[in-house]
């Protein structure tokens, strides 16, 4: 085996790639071999990051200089100093937002500091298609150990004692759920893999499957051979193209290598992975729905029980874990669960990694320890608010999910405590809002969403959502009355005992909590006809302040509905009775004339 | 890329063929005749029901009730602007209502000439990247209206 002096690492996750990190691939391959130092230096595609705003990222090994925002013209420049001469570029450093100084290091910069990467442990590190670095780094050591050394009852036992609880929402504990679909009797038996990733705000699932497809894959083994499974799905969204063509070549590596198949490791054991393709329905991500999908019918959710451990796919005993709970399995039974269980809080161990977005400066795929308070996610990993502007609201779980507010910044992350502020861990999103978001409307477009999903099979779910959403609507645009927010309550709570599944359970949840923390914008909106944060438009008022305008004309030229008028002797005036609020004026004023109220 | 009735029924027809023994294949086979005659026709869906001995009524079904599938024919470019929360909060609608502007048309509708087809996407999960656009299968993220005319541009 060649050795090299230095690895260079380019990010190759869907976020750098479409910041042009295949370019700067390309490029640097081409530069690296016009000077000759392909001996030498040997430039590596990795999973994800997690830093997505700042790719393409690029990190320079051994030294673990961390370059952003690197472009295909900077190529030149950083092989011609860093590697040639030993001199890092430092205009593409990492900058840290209050004093510009830069970080050279991957190890010292904020984002990562607090982090505590398992699940993501080799994203970022290896080539995800290759199935000796994920070796290198550990890999399938997991899958030895249980198929040699442990019974199928001690691998259970092993995931019971991590404290690990699935990942995808639910909660439930995982090595319990694995004891249920042991226990159910039968030589035909079923693990899937959830990869049907459909919260919007969560990209966890996507990097991991595309940063350390064989993580995923070894857990789902040991949980087949916990159970007593022979046959495995993944049901990955058909959004993530390049997750499903990783997954593809990590099994067909993991065939050849003789570590799925037929008598695996010469123990007897037997594995087939195969992979589904969703077809774009967010309930599928329910996990009766799911194999009904798998089946080829309409992803609709069914009563339980039966649970899929008694009576899942094809009618066997079937486990259903999301892919972040897969890819903690392998490490469990490495370091053992107590390992696992000294992390986190007394009842949710471990770590969870969350999709921090919204305005804060720097989103991303976070991994922390379960207890961290939000204020350290937010304020310390984030790196604040973008812009410097005022907190709001986090909301946290995605459309099950709810809004949490100053108050709670101090909160300690976990299952039950997110539960009991109205929110739910759901898959881990985390959207950050200031005060320019109006919390009416981020209700509503929550409610757009579910209502949009749901599968109409149970009435409460497919009439309360449409109806809830309408009564949002009315308030958003001014007709609503404070009526309308007691029988929104009301809907909400009935929505929520009586639906068939999670999907409608949790619907109602944005909308709940908006109401408990932030009851004033609501009323503000019906009372005052007003929206605090000037998020409604049809509740705004353009004006021009006829001091500040020069009557320059360009607003009234460019008004559709010609309500603007004025003259180069007298001031513009917008007719507010024809204003339809389109905000064309607003953005074409060279002045700053023209403002919102 | 248009077909003659005939055409859709041998395409459709081939690729049923491997699923007849195997179960669970319905979904897989409406992702594959979409990618190969552009939607889901009439034919398309007679012809599997014919080789599968399902009824047209469950597959109809399956069809309408996933968002991927269509029913009617589309453009040669599929514009989806994520309206995910996190390019929501980072003003993806604004984004939105750009490319309704250029091409003229609502979503789920496609152009006269079958140029655009404007899709709505629940989220793309290139959340870091807010507001974010994918056009076929490329990504465009940190976009604000003024980029979308130009990135619209390049496909013809």
């Amino acid at each position: 085996m060649p050795i090299f002096r230095s690895h260079i690492l380019v990010c190759g996750g869907t976020g750098c790639s479409s910041s042009g990190s295949q370019d700067v691939q390309k490029v640097l391959r081409d530069e690296i071999a016009k000077r000759n130092l392909d001996k030498e230096i040997l430039v590596v595609q990795t999973g994800c990051h997690g830093m997505c705003e700042m790719g393409p990222i690029v990190v320079v090994y051994p030294e673990g200089t961390f370059y952003c925002r690197v472009q295909a013209s900077d190529v030149p420049e950083l092989v011609g100093e860093h590697i040639v001469k030993g001199r890092p570029v430092q205009r593409l450093l990492y900058s840290v937002p209050e004093d510009a100084s830069r970080v050279p290091f991957y190890k010292d910069i904020p984002f990562y500091g607090k982090q505590h990467r398992i699940a993501l442990k080799n994203c970022g590190y290896i080539n995800p298609d290759n199935i000796e670095e994920y070796i290198a780094r550990g890999g399938y050591e997991g899958l030895g150990k249980a198929l040699t050394s442990m019974t199928s009852a001690q691998v259970i036992d092993e995931v019971k004692a991590s404290g690990l609880r699935g990942r995808g929402g639910g909660g439930f504990p995982t090595g319990l759920k694995w004891s249920f679909a042991a226990k159910s009797p039968g030589p035909k038996k079923y693990v899937i893999c959830n990869a049907d990733e459909g919260d919007p705000g969560a990209f966890m699932d996507r990097s991991l499957i595309e940063g350390d497809p064989h993580a995923i894959i070894e857990g789902m083994m040991i949980g087949a051979y916990a159970i007593g499974a022979d046959e495995g799905y993944v049901y990955c969204r058909a959004e993530y193209p390049l997750a499903i063509e990783r997954l593809k070549t990590a099994i067909a590596q993991a065939e050849e290598f003789g570590l799925m198949g037929t008598d695996v490791l010469g123990t007897g054991f037997n594995f087939t992975l195969h992979i589904k393709e969703g077809a774009g329905a967010f309930v599928c991500g329910e996990e009766t729905a799911l194999m009904g999908s798998i089946e080829g019918r309409r992803g609709m959710p069914m009563p339980r029980p039966p649970f899929p451990a008694v009576h899942g796919l094809w009618g066997k005993p079937t486990n259903i874990n999301n892919v972040e709970t897969w890819a903690n399995v392998a490490q469990i039974i490495v370091n053992g669960g107590a390992w696992y269980a000294s992390m986190g809080t007394e009842k949710s161990k471990g770590t969870k990694v969350f999709a921090l977005t919204g305005k804060v400066k720097h989103t991303g795929l976070v991994e922390v320890p379960m207890g961290i308070t939000l204020r350290e996610i937010i304020f310390d990993i984030g790196g604040g608010i973008l812009n410097d502007r005022k907190f709001k609201a986090v909301q946290i779980g995605g459309p099950s999910g709810g809004c949490l507010t100053e108050e709670h910044l101090d909160l300690p992350v976990s299952y039950e405590s997110l539960t009991g502020a109205g929110a739910i861990m759901g898959s881990g999103g985390m959207v950050v809002m200031d005060e320019d978001n109006c919390m009416v409307d981020v209700a509503k477009f929550f409610l757009e969403f579910t209502q949009r999903e749901s599968c109409g099979k149970c009435v409460p779910c497919r009439e309360g959502t449409k109806h809830m959403l309408l009564l949002l609507e009315k308030i958003t645009s001014g007709r609503g009355t404070m009526e309308d927010i007691s029988t929104l309550e009301q809907l909400a709570e009935m929505v929520r005992e009586m639906s068939l599944c999670g999907l409608g359970q949790t619907a109602p949840n944005p909308v709940i909590t908006t109401l408990r923390y932030f009851r004033d914008e609501y009323e503000a909106h019906i009372r005052d006809k007003r929206c605090p944060s000037h998020a409604c438009t049809a509740l705004l008022r353009y004006e021009i302040d006829p001091e500040t305008c020069k009557r320059c004309g360009l607003c009234a030229k460019n008004c559709p509905v010609s309500c603007i008028s004025g003259s180069r002797q007298e001031p513009y005036r917008i007719d507010q009775e024809k204003c339809i609020r389109c905000g064309t004026c607003f953005q074409k004023c060279p002045f700053g004339a023209i403002g919102k109220n | 890329m248009s077909f003659s009735a005939q055409e859709m029924v041998e395409k459709t027809r081939k690729i049923v063929a491997p699923w007849k023994e195997k179960k669970g294949g319905l979904i897989p086979i409406l992702q594959e005749v979409q990618k190969e005659l552009g939607y889901i026709s009439t034919e398309a869906m007679e012809t599997i029901s014919k080789e599968l001995k399902i009824p047209k009524s469950e597959i109809y079904g399956v069809a309408t009730f996933y968002a991927q599938f269509h029913l009617k024919p589309r453009g040669r470019h599929v514009v989806r602007v994520c309206r995910g929360t996190a390019c929501h909060v980072r003003g993806s609608l604004a984004v939105l209502e750009k490319v309704k502007e250029i091409t003229g048309i609502q979503e789920n509708e496609t152009t006269d000439d079958l140029r655009f087809t404007i899709e709505p996407v629940a989220c793309l999960g290139a959340c870091g990247l807010a507001p974010v656009m994918m056009v076929d299968s490329q990504t465009f993220g940190r976009l604000v209206p003024g980029k979308v005319q130009g990135i619209l541009d390049t496909f013809r």
